[in-house]
């Protein structure tokens, strides 16, 4: 690796000058698992590497059923999964927090870091936009939010200012009678790249009988993380039937636009986004009757 | 040009200082710094676990967190898992089971069974196989260490230290 300056600001406010200063020569180090990689790779050179650990904000987990969740950027994943009541509440949620790495990964690897990363293939990004979450990112005129959806602009890269960092994820409380799940495609049962994921989330009728709105997002199958709107409102208002899962499922499937690479086919990825839009639609709506 | 960073840890129960570069990973730093090179390096970009330490009660690929990020925190590295009576009962089970042959991966085997084990006493097969995703053998296969980690609960289990 090159050589790096290293610094550890105690405030939002100190990181910000931080970047300020250093513009695209500086980068924020949370769990280190994407950037140090990157950067001894060669992909990535910086002058300076900024670790917000120690900024509260970023490392801040807290969860009110009034509120919701607010996850600190560099909070990593096992806090997330650990904790009980987050737990109970986000399952769609912990579904990718326990699967991306293995436990060395998700003892420091953060939800907020995966988003920043912005790899097309990221676990976490597709729940996070089924579950209506914004970023709140901090630059030198203060904080603005931004929902997940728009912050990926391209495969490693985000919509971020390089004087700007990401604080938190804030994710609405549960709705009544909503679900989530995320399910991936790997050849291995652990420690792959996805070939191809799906993020959905369901808000059933108050007779469980039919589904009030959905959201569908994908993973692995375009430059970004892909919000199929269309794909979601396919259900809105639909019994639930195997039929209208399927219009769903085939709205998801006319949105991917894969590529063929090393990890699959185009023909392989777009089947892989049907069969797992139908799966975790039912699972979502499964999670959203018994909660 | 950066210089080196004063940096105090507590290594398996000792306080310890070290200079490094903000550059060094925790790896480069316990091997090359500080000769603890128990801990080994297979591919360098957080797949394989053979560079797993316990960091804050944590199991952390020591090739992804910098030298310098170790300010404060507790350490533990294949080289403080035996006691001066002998080695730890993951080791020997290790060595009864032959879940060994060329020897890389076994160090980020044992802490990471270590950190397991101290937290459930008791997993089962499918939790210890989960638990060890992240740590990969390219040798004997898995079942022999699987055996172990089962063997080593119940050694424990049956005579805790």
């Amino acid at each position: 690796m090159k050589e790096i300056d290293y610094a550890v600001p105690k405030s939002v406010s100190e990181t910000v000058s931080l970047l300020a200063e250093k513009g695209n020569q500086a980068r924020c180090l949370a769990g280190g698992t994407d950037l140090l990689v990157q950067l001894r790779g060669g992909r990535r050179s910086v002058e300076l590497v900024v670790d917000i650990k120690e900024v509260p904000e970023a490392n801040h987990l807290s969860y009110d059923p009034q509120k919701g969740l607010e996850i600190g950027s560099a909070v990593p994943c096992y806090r997330i999964y650990q904790d009980e009541a987050i737990a109970n509440a986000y399952p769609g949620l912990i579904d990718a927090a326990a699967m991306i790495g293995g436990i060395q990964i998700q003892g420091r690897a953060s939800l907020g870091g995966n988003l920043c990363n912005a790899a097309p293939s990221a676990d976490g990004i597709p729940p996070l936009i089924v579950l209506e979450s914004t970023c709140v990112i901090a630059g030198p005129n203060g904080t603005r939010e931004m929902p997940v959806e728009d912050f990926c602009t391209a495969p490693g890269r985000n919509a971020m200012q390089d004087n700007e960092f990401l604080v938190s994820l804030r994710i609405p409380s549960p709705k009544q009678r909503q679900g989530a799940n995320y399910l991936r495609f790997i050849p291995r049962n652990e420690m792959d790249i996805a070939v191809a994921g799906v993020g959905s989330s369901v808000v059933l009728s108050a007779d469980k009988n039919s589904i009030e709105s959905a959201r569908i997002s994908l993973a692995s199958v375009a430059p970004t993380p892909l919000f199929v709107k269309e794909a979601g409102d396919a259900l809105a208002g639909k019994a639930i039937t195997e039929e209208a899962i399927e219009a769903a499922a085939q709205a998801a499937m006319a949105a991917a636009k894969p590529i063929t690479d090393m990890r699959g086919t185009i023909r392989q990825r777009r089947h892989l986004v049907g069969v797992l839009t139908r799966r975790t639609l039912q699972g979502a709506i499964e999670r959203a009757k018994e909660a | 040009m950066p210089g080196k960073v004063h940096v105090q840890s507590n290594i398996n129960g000792e306080d310890t200082d070290f200079l490094c570069e903000p550059r060094q990973s925790l790896l480069e730093v316990l091997r090359d710094v500080l000769s603890l090179t128990g801990t080994k390096e297979g591919c360098n970009d957080g797949n394989c676990g053979a560079c797993t330490v316990i960091m804050d009660g944590r199991i952390v690929d020591s090739c992804c967190v910098l030298g310098v990020e170790a300010q404060g925190k507790q350490l533990t590295t294949i080289e403080g898992i035996a006691s001066a009576d002998g080695l730890h009962p993951i080791q020997q089970a290790f060595l009864e089971n032959a879940s060994l042959q060329c020897g890389i991966c076994t160090p980020g085997f044992i802490v990471a069974v270590k950190a397991l084990l101290d937290r459930e006493p008791k997993p089962t097969e499918q939790r210890v196989r989960h638990w060890l995703a992240g740590n990969l053998c390219r040798c004997t296969g898995y079942d022999k260490i699987v055996r172990a980690v089962l063997d080593a609960s119940e050694k424990i289990q049956a005579s805790p230290r």
